[in-house]
């Protein structure tokens, strides 16, 4: 058992890896390192939710953990899909280079 | 039960001209035409039947016929149709003139005929329901009914600039349509706080003596939903367009129909509903109303295209209806119910004709025209008749709609209405000047006279017009009672005494 | 005989139908037969209840007819009803012997005409207009055939279509008289207010014991109708051009019986008048004033048609001087006589127009006098008439009854005869320079064409009519014959006098001027025609010959502005407020779609930026 205050230490360690995961999406410009980014961000969120599990000793945050990972999984699959794809069309990871989503303004 | 095999007719007839149209092209519009015939020969039946029992005064009821079944009932909304005098000749005009939009468009429309069918046919069902609701919900789910084929047939089947006045008018509508809802749900809450029941039911509101501050808003309301459907004089502009770009069965049933749906929600709900805050914007209407007499006939000299310029008399006849409406006067709610029904006519007429010379020379330009009496005198005549008609010439109906309306708001407001009566000349100028670069003049093209099916369709109109003008009597008898009710108070105590005994009759049942 | 009275509109009516209808399927013959037959039978209905109501007279002095009710609404109840009394009498016996003349003449003149049915249809639309016009027991019916007769008027100016300018002049006509009966209908709708009826009769008990600050207003309303219907000051513009119709329509309604219409109206709604001496008076200068302007302006017309258009204006105003002052049956008997020779005067110059290749203009003419020997005889007897030489020509009677009570009557005064008198001078002075041009000196154009007997017979009846229809009513210093004052005095009130000077001086006096008018005319146009062209080439004929610029004065001041009007603001400018709307939502969504990046670093961004910012709301709340 890990004392109530180890578990702050750990939120507050979750909520260290959450900002760099989001700095890591907003500033990185290969979309490799953005996806590593956000895998970074989801396990952020598993962590916080096993140290609330392990604080209250509820199963849900474990259960939460599980569902995080698979999603994680499935996530990475198809972000690398589509990584491999931008990059057929594109020949280039840099997101500034693919400004595709703006609409069409008139 | 009637009056929902009126409305189940079209819709069915609808539904059945839409599917049938795959297999069978031409199979539609025969359906289309004979499920508007049934219902106006049911109507016509019907007035028949009651036009004695009105004369006899044997009935005791505001409403000749009524059914009254729960619909969600959680809501207190209940599926209350009924019928008095002014919706059955509403009916009846209904029906006359959506047989008059089809057999116009029976050659005009040639793409997508069973879906063309189908909107026409759910067009007139909703105006129908319009006409004979008497729960606020149900008004306002027919009048929304009607609404959407309707944008369907202008933008589908419209002319070049349809797109833009599809959105115009189904912007419009719409926008005055959410007013009205508002409105009813206001009143709906207003009444609940008061009586502690929750009703949309008309004769229930009717008798509620519920009062808040927001009545004058609520009132507005409704009246800016009306009278933008009317339409008065700044809510006007959507008409032109619409009018002009629908195919010729569209602006038939635009101008003949769907406008009156506006004066009659002014006639069913503005007067009886908001006795004390129609009086209180009754400057103010007819101020618009007597502008838009003025401004309508300006613009419709000013125009070139043809569909253009019977839209704005439209405004300016509409601007007639609106001035006899709020001088309180039976004499003029008369003529607002004949002008209703007259203007119709006229208007529907002028509008086919308009659509006749469309399919002959390809065009709506006035100025491209000219000198059409020396190879169609007869397609002149029924134009000279039809153009004197909206310039109000006596023994035409419109006439007597329009004299008695003058005649009416004189009583209560003759400064307004001598300035209104102005209109009679600038309708002259107006009609005679499409007469001129119409029929008269040297002619430019070569066209083609009447078929017997416009033959037909221009006779009946005719016979209509005429009928109205020389023997308007049965109508005025019809609608008594209706004028009556909307404008006497004392009735009003009649009618809460008969649903109190209605209530009471109902409790010994239980 | 009461059961006749639907019979007079209703054959004309069926006439119409019959011809509006069938008019393709039949032949000249047959159409011609319909209708000037429709019309003889309403002759001889007329003339069949004429004899009916003169030989034994009614107990209360009409017979009425009933034949459905039209609208009744509470109070208001409006039948279609037919009222025939001494005044309707004479109006219907005009109506159709004139009427059925002027059918007979048309078979001939329209003869080669391309629309002869549809020619014929409208004429026997109009004599069932004017004819329910003027049997109408009510004001509504009466509506209805004053707009019907306009609208008859419009179509018969127009008639032949083909030529714009025909259509114009159709168009003013109709839109003219259409200000008038605004005018009318809001009359109407004041009288109801006070009343509570627009029911002749009724008003007319009801208004002797009535007294309301509204009744001249009331007058000055219906007058006004009457001032489009018979083109009065100021709304007199639309009757010269009205020319542009076929003769026989001009003879029928710009001068025998539509254009009297006013008269009618007046001499029906008697009792209202007399209420009212302001109303009256008002009358009677309109009268006046339009008299001396219209005779100034046929003074200096060239169109033959032009001349008697005007000269018809300027009878008109004599009929409402004659109004004005009080002298009833002087109007309604100056109104019969002017029917018969203005239509004579028309069908005349229709005749000599057709004869030399549709030549309008009198300088082009002349030296017709042998050429159209039957024609000339005639349009001297009208022409006598109109300048009411005296003693022998039926004019001169009517008119001197007017001139003398424009003096002597309850309303008269001493301007009022002045006017009257320099009017007959100016009557005089143009009928004989009519003449002259016309017949006199030598011949300018080819002669295309004989009339035929068709035409020839209604000039001989109207000619004999316009001789001795005088001889009815004699003044009382010589002959005192009654016999018409007698008969309209049942149906309108007598003529009050205020001074009675000596009644031959005056006649004496006005038969001078009227002699000198006619000997002055004789020695100016009977002389060298270009000495005649050079007196009227200044500036105070031209003056004249535009009418006195009435119709320059009304373009400026209402038809240009409102072509303006309509012609800048028609894509309506009102429609620009949706512009403002669809301006400000489309100028609102360019500036959200900014936002709209494509760079994913700043959606990323809005997103955390969001959700701290969600965060922190919910810290802070």
């Amino acid at each position: 058992m890990i004392s109530n205050l180890s578990s702050d230490y750990v939120f507050l360690l979750a909520a260290i890896l959450f900002a760099l995961g989001a700095m890591g999406v907003v500033i990185r410009r290969n979309i490799l390192f953005m996806l590593i980014a956000v895998e970074i961000m989801l396990n952020s969120a598993g962590l916080a939710f096993i140290a609330a599990g392990a604080k209250w000793a509820q199963a849900d945050g474990q259960i939460m953990f599980l569902f995080i990972l698979s999603m994680a999984a499935a996530e990475v699959s198809v972000g690398l899909a589509l990584i491999m794809q931008i990059f057929h069309q594109h020949k280039t990871l840099d997101v500034d280079e693919l400004e595709q989503l703006r609409g069409d303004r008139k | 039960m009637i009056l929902v095999l009126l409305i189940v007719v079209l819709i069915t007839g609808g539904i059945l001209a839409w599917l049938i149209g795959y297999f069978i092209p031409n199979a539609s519009k025969w359906i289309a035409l004979l499920s508007c015939l049934i219902p106006f020969l049911i109507t016509a039946n019907l007035w028949q039947k009651l036009s004695y029992e009105i004369i006899l005064g044997e009935s005791s009821s505001l409403w000749l016929i009524e059914i009254n079944t729960p619909w969600i009932a959680q809501l207190g909304i209940n599926f209350h149709l009924g019928l008095d005098g002014l919706s059955l000749s509403m009916l009846l005009l209904t029906f006359f003139l959506g047989t008059m939009a089809i057999l116009c468009s029976w050659k005009e429309i040639t793409a997508k005929q069973n879906f063309f069918y189908f909107n026409l046919l759910w067009v007139l069902s909703g105006i129908t329901g319009v006409f004979l609701a008497l729960d606020l919900f149900l008004f306002y789910f027919f009048w929304e009914v009607m609404l959407i084929p309707m944008y369907f047939m202008i933008s589908i089947w419209g002319s070049e600039r349809r797109i833009y006045s599809s959105y115009k008018f189904f912007l419009f509508t719409q926008a005055s349509g959410l007013l009205m809802l508002l409105a009813i749900i206001a009143l709906y809450f207003i009444n609940a706080q008061s009586s502690g029941v929750y009703t949309f039911d008309y004769d229930q509101l009717l008798i509620s003596t519920a009062k808040s501050p927001y009545s004058l808003l609520i009132a507005i309301g409704f009246f800016i939903a009306f009278t933008v459907k009317l339409p008065l004089f700044p809510f006007h502009t959507w008409l032109p367009d619409a009018h002009s770009e629908a195919p010729t069965a569209g602006s038939v049933i635009l101008a003949g129909l769907m406008l009156k749906t506006g004066a009659y929600g002014l006639l069913r709900f503005v007067l009886p509903l908001f006795k004390d805050e129609a009086i209180q914007i009754s400057n103010w209407a007819i101020v618009l109303g007597v502008i838009s007499i003025l401004y309508g006939a300006l613009q419709a000299f000013g125009q070139t295209d043809l569909k253009r310029l019977v839209a704005y008399t439209s405004v300016s006849h509409m601007g007639f209806i609106v001035l006899g409406v709020f001088s309180f006067n039976e004499l003029a709610m008369q003529g607002v119910v004949l002008q209703m029904i007259t203007h119709g006519i006229s208007t529907a007429a002028l509008f086919i004709l308009a659509g006749m010379l469309k399919e002959r020379l390809h065009t709506r330009d006035i100025n491209q025209m000219g000198g059409l009496w020396t190879l169609a005198p007869q397609m002149g005549s029924i134009g000279l008749v039809f153009a004197m008609a909206s310039c109000g010439l006596p023994a035409l109906g419109n006439f007597i709609a329009e004299f008695l309306i003058l005649l009416g708001a004189f009583q209560t407001q003759p400064i307004y209405t001598m300035v209104a009566s102005l209109g009679l000349v600038l309708s002259a100028i107006y009609s005679i000047r499409m007469m001129q670069k119409v029929f008269f003049g040297e002619y430019q093209s070569t066209i083609n006279d009447f078929k017997w099916r416009e033959k037909t369709i221009m006779g009946l109109l005719t016979i209509a017009i005429v009928f109205v003008g020389l023997c308007p009597q049965p109508i005025i008898t019809m609608l008594q009672s209706t004028v009556n009710s909307s404008l006497k108070l004392e009735s009003k105590q009649k009618l809460k005494l008969e649903s109190s005994i209605k209530q009471q009759i109902k409790y010994i049942k239980k | 005989m009461e059961n006749l009275i639907w019979l007079l509109p209703a054959l004309p009516l069926f006439g119409f139908l019959l011809l509006a209808f069938l008019g393709s399927k039949f032949n000249r013959e047959a159409i011609a037969f319909i209708g000037i037959g429709s019309v003889s039978l309403a002759t001889i209905v007329s003339l069949y209840l004429a004899i009916n109501f003169i030989s034994s007279p009614p107990e209360n002095g009409f017979i009425s007819q009933t034949l459905w009710q039209w609208m009744q609404v509470n109070n208001f109840k409006v039948t279609i009803t037919f009222h025939y009394d001494a005044l309707s009498l004479v109006f219907v016996f005009v109506i159709t012997f004139v009427g059925a003349l002027i059918h007979l003449y048309s078979t001939e003149f329209m003869a080669h005409d391309e629309y002869y049915s549809r020619f014929f249809a409208y004429l026997n639309l109009f004599v069932c207009s004017m004819l329910i016009l003027v049997l109408a027991d009510n004001l509504v019916l009466l509506y209805l055939g004053w707009e019907g007769v306009g609208l008859c008027s419009y179509l018969l100016i127009g008639f032949w279509y083909k030529n714009i300018k025909n259509g114009i002049a159709a168009q003013k006509a109709f839109i003219i008289t259409r200000i008038g009966d605004t005018s009318l209908a809001i009359g109407m709708f004041l009288l109801f207010k006070e009343f509570g009826t627009l029911t002749i009769s009724e008003i007319s008990q009801q208004a002797v014991s009535h007294s309301s600050s509204s009744i001249t207003l009331i007058a000055l309303l219906l007058f006004g109708g009457a001032v489009g219907k018979s083109a009065q000051l100021p709304l007199q513009t639309w009757l010269p051009d009205a020319m542009a119709g076929p003769s026989p329509v001009s003879a029928l309604i710009h001068a025998a019986t539509m254009v009297t219409a006013g008269v009618y109206l007046l001499a029906r709604m008697h009792t209202i008048f007399e209420l009212s001496p302001a109303a009256m008076h008002v009358v009677a200068a309109v009268g006046a004033a339009t008299l001396l302007i219209a005779a100034t302006s046929a003074l200096a017309q060239k169109d033959i048609k032009r001349v008697l258009a005007y000269s018809t204006i300027s009878q008109l105003g004599y009929m409402f001087l004659a109004l004005g002052v009080g002298a009833w049956w002087a109007a309604i008997f100056h109104f019969m006589i002017h029917a018969f020779f203005k239509a004579l005067l028309f069908l005349g110059a229709g005749t000599i127009i057709e004869a030399q290749h549709h030549e309008h203009n009198m300088f082009n003419m002349g030296g017709l006098k042998d050429k159209l020997p039957t024609v000339f005889k005639t349009f001297v007897i009208g022409s006598a008439a109109l300048a009411a030489l005296p003693l022998i020509s039926a004019g001169f009677y009517s008119k001197d009854a007017i001139i003398w009570y424009s003096l002597t009557a309850q309303n008269g005064s001493p301007l009022l005869w002045l006017v009257a008198i320099i009017g007959s001078f100016i009557t005089a002075l143009y009928t004989t320079r009519m003449v002259v041009l016309t017949f006199y000196g030598t011949s300018k154009t080819s002669l295309s064409y004989q009339p035929g007997v068709r035409m020839h017979i209604p000039l001989i009846i109207l000619a004999f009519l316009s001789v001795f229809a005088g001889f009815i009513e004699l003044p009382h210093n010589f002959g005192h014959v009654t016999l018409f004052s007698g008969f309209v005095g049942k149906a309108l009130p007598t003529t009050l006098l205020k001074i009675e000077p000596s009644e031959s001086l005056f006649q004496l006096i006005a038969a001078i001027v009227c002699l000198v008018g006619i000997l002055l005319g004789w020695k100016l146009y009977s002389s060298n025609r270009e000495k005649v062209i050079d007196l009227e080439s200044g500036g105070l004929f031209k003056f004249f010959f535009n009418g006195w610029y009435f119709d320059n004065l009304y373009k400026v001041l209402f038809q240009q502005p409102y072509f303006f009007l309509a012609r800048i603001n028609k894509n309506d400018i009102v429609d620009k407020s949706n512009d403002v709307i669809v301006g400000i939502s489309s100028w609102l969504s360019n500036q959200l779609a900014t936002s709209q990046t494509g760079s994913m670093r700043w959606y990323v961004m809005g997103i955390i930026a969001g959700a701290i910012m969600i965060l922190t709301l919910q810290l802070v709340l």
